[in-house]
């Protein structure tokens, strides 16, 4: 899923100064799974910005409303029948859902209210790791189901680096060494010796290096 | 005087500068950096040195720079936002004017899906417009992005690019008033052949009073052939060649058209020197250094003017 952290009150607060009518706006896709930004998490914001708001001594409105998802101009549609009515929105989708929305409605101005951080998954309740970096070709089934490219600091594809100590990554020790992992791993499964092979340097094209990302599928194209 | 360069000598002095390029080989051929200095030497204030235009690898531009510095000439060191980081663009300004090297260009550079090595990673840790800002923080305030003591700052004439034909137009003249606002001194403008497009550009730019803030030198690069017109026309992004250039060039023969792709260029100086706020011309004779002479002086513009 894509994982996000909500943006502190104050810097929402700034955003919704002078604004008469707010939306805060959540999304029941991966944000809601996150915790960051679902219906409940709607209601949460939309009552800290009210007691906010109050406090300032402004007379901001504050709305509240969930999509089933931001990043489908289907549910972006929904918004039509009222959204007249508000000075701005807060989004607290990830990155897509500002941008969605306010492509669809360009003369009202959107806010994120979250920062987008990675793609990545839940170890347990509350906390979540990267696993993936969109490179755009994956390789995992080499690395014994590991990603060099999104966990390893460096990218690197041939092995731990020299500042690897205790299973722990040089730049902290709080940050796995996923090449410790995978050596490990591969070590268990009888497969090291596929390590031996030297990986020619990676075609970034298909990551974010080769510019925007676009995928047309004609056979679903109407 | 911010570096007492050549360059910024000419130009304080309030003439009409005139600055070069020349492309590094493919290889680290010494003697093709040479030879094309040779062309340059003595009819060009100072010599813009690509660093990997297009995005296609050469001998890296401080290596060229110093050959050129040990040549007599005075090299204008282009480094490009691409290829560095923040730690490798500081890490190379330093080392570049340890060199001697006096001016900078500051530049965004070709992506690398343009060259010869399109699936690599591109960096653009800073933009250019935050790499001119760095440059005059290590030079003015002496320090590092980081804030901490320089040992020694680089003293340079800050350069940057600007292409008035770049889409969208109106946005193009605010652009370069960040740029003067983030510090550099000199610009070169992408080449002109739609010189009426040119003109609006300059006139806003006059308006907002940029031409008082830095040297604005127009860009000014010979067509060698029909070919050339029509290609630049077609695939070079940001490029602006009127059909009436294109037809120019072919009216003239085969045989001619160079001829006449040189007296297009002499044309061009000829109107940018009588336009308000041009304070050079930048002559871009990519692969045909040897006829710069010949589009400099056929403009009037020798000998050049020696300034202490």
């Amino acid at each position: 899923m894509i994982v996000g952290d909500s943006k502190p009150l104050e810097e929402i607060l700034e955003m919704i100064r002078d604004k008469g009518k707010v939306l805060v706006l959540g999304c029941r896709g991966c944000v809601t799974v996150c915790n960051v930004g679902g219906e409940k998490e709607v209601g949460i914001l939309a009552t800290a910005l009210r007691i906010a708001v109050k406090k300032q001594g402004w007379q901001t409105e504050i709305g509240e409303r969930t999509l089933e998802r931001q990043c489908d101009p289907e549910y972006i549609e929904e918004l039509a029948d009222d959204i007249e009515d508000y000075d701005a929105v807060v989004s607290i989708a990830c990155g897509v859902g500002p941008q969605f929305v306010s492509e669809r409605f360009p003369e009202i101005r959107v806010y994120p209210g979250i920062n987008t951080t990675f793609i990545g998954g839940a170890l347990e309740h509350g906390v979540w790791v990267e696993r993936c970096q969109s490179c755009g070709n994956c390789l995992v089934h080499h690395f014994g189901g590991l990603c060099p490219i999104a966990r390893c600091s460096k990218s690197l594809m041939n092995g731990p680096c020299g500042g690897s100590a205790n299973a722990k990554c040089e730049i902290d020790p709080n940050v796995d060494c996923v090449w410790h992992l995978i050596v490990e791993k591969m070590e268990k499964m009888g497969r090291l010796q596929e390590l031996a092979e030297v990986w020619p340097v990676k075609n970034w094209l298909t990551s974010r290096d080769g510019g925007p990302r676009k995928r047309v599928r004609e056979d679903l194209k109407q | 005087m911010k570096a007492g360069s050549n360059l910024e000598k000419v130009l304080e002095a309030g003439h009409f500068a005139v600055t070069g390029e020349l492309g590094p080989p493919r290889g680290n051929n010494v003697e093709e950096v040479r030879h094309k200095a040779a062309h340059l030497k003595g009819i060009v204030e100072s010599v813009n040195i690509t660093d990997n235009q297009t995005a296609v690898v050469r001998m890296s531009s401080w290596a060229a720079c110093k050959i050129l510095l040990d040549e007599g000439l005075e090299p204008n060191f282009q480094m490009t936002v691409r290829d560095r980081n923040r730690i490798g663009l500081q890490s190379d300004l330093l080392g570049a004017t340890a060199l001697g090297i006096k001016n900078v260009l500051c530049l965004s550079g070709d992506h690398q899906r343009f060259g010869d090595h399109p699936e690599g990673k591109n960096v653009f840790d800073l933009d250019s417009m935050q790499w001119i800002a760095l440059c005059k923080k290590m030079r003015d305030e002496k320090k590092f992005l980081n804030d901490k003591e320089l040992d020694g700052a680089p003293e340079i004439f800050i350069g940057a690019a600007s292409n008035p034909f770049g889409d969208p137009f109106s946005f193009r003249p605010m652009r370069l008033a960040k740029k003067v606002a983030a510090g550099t001194d000199f610009i070169q403008t992408q080449c002109i052949y739609n010189m009426d497009k040119f003109r609006e550009f300059m006139k806003r730019v006059v308006d907002l009073g940029l031409h008082e803030k830095c040297y604005i030198l127009g860009g000014v690069t010979p067509m060698k052939s029909v070919g050339m017109a029509k290609y630049m026309a077609k695939f070079v992004p940001g490029m602006d060649v009127p059909e009436e250039i294109v037809k120019r060039l072919t009216d003239a023969g085969k045989k001619n058209a160079a001829e006449e792709g040189i007296k297009i260029a002499i044309e061009s100086i000829h109107q940018l020197k009588e336009m308000e706020g041009v304070a050079g011309v930048h002559v871009m004779a990519i692969e045909w250094e040897h006829r710069a002479k010949e589009i400099i002086e056929g403009a009037g513009l020798l000998p050049r003017p020696k300034v202490d």
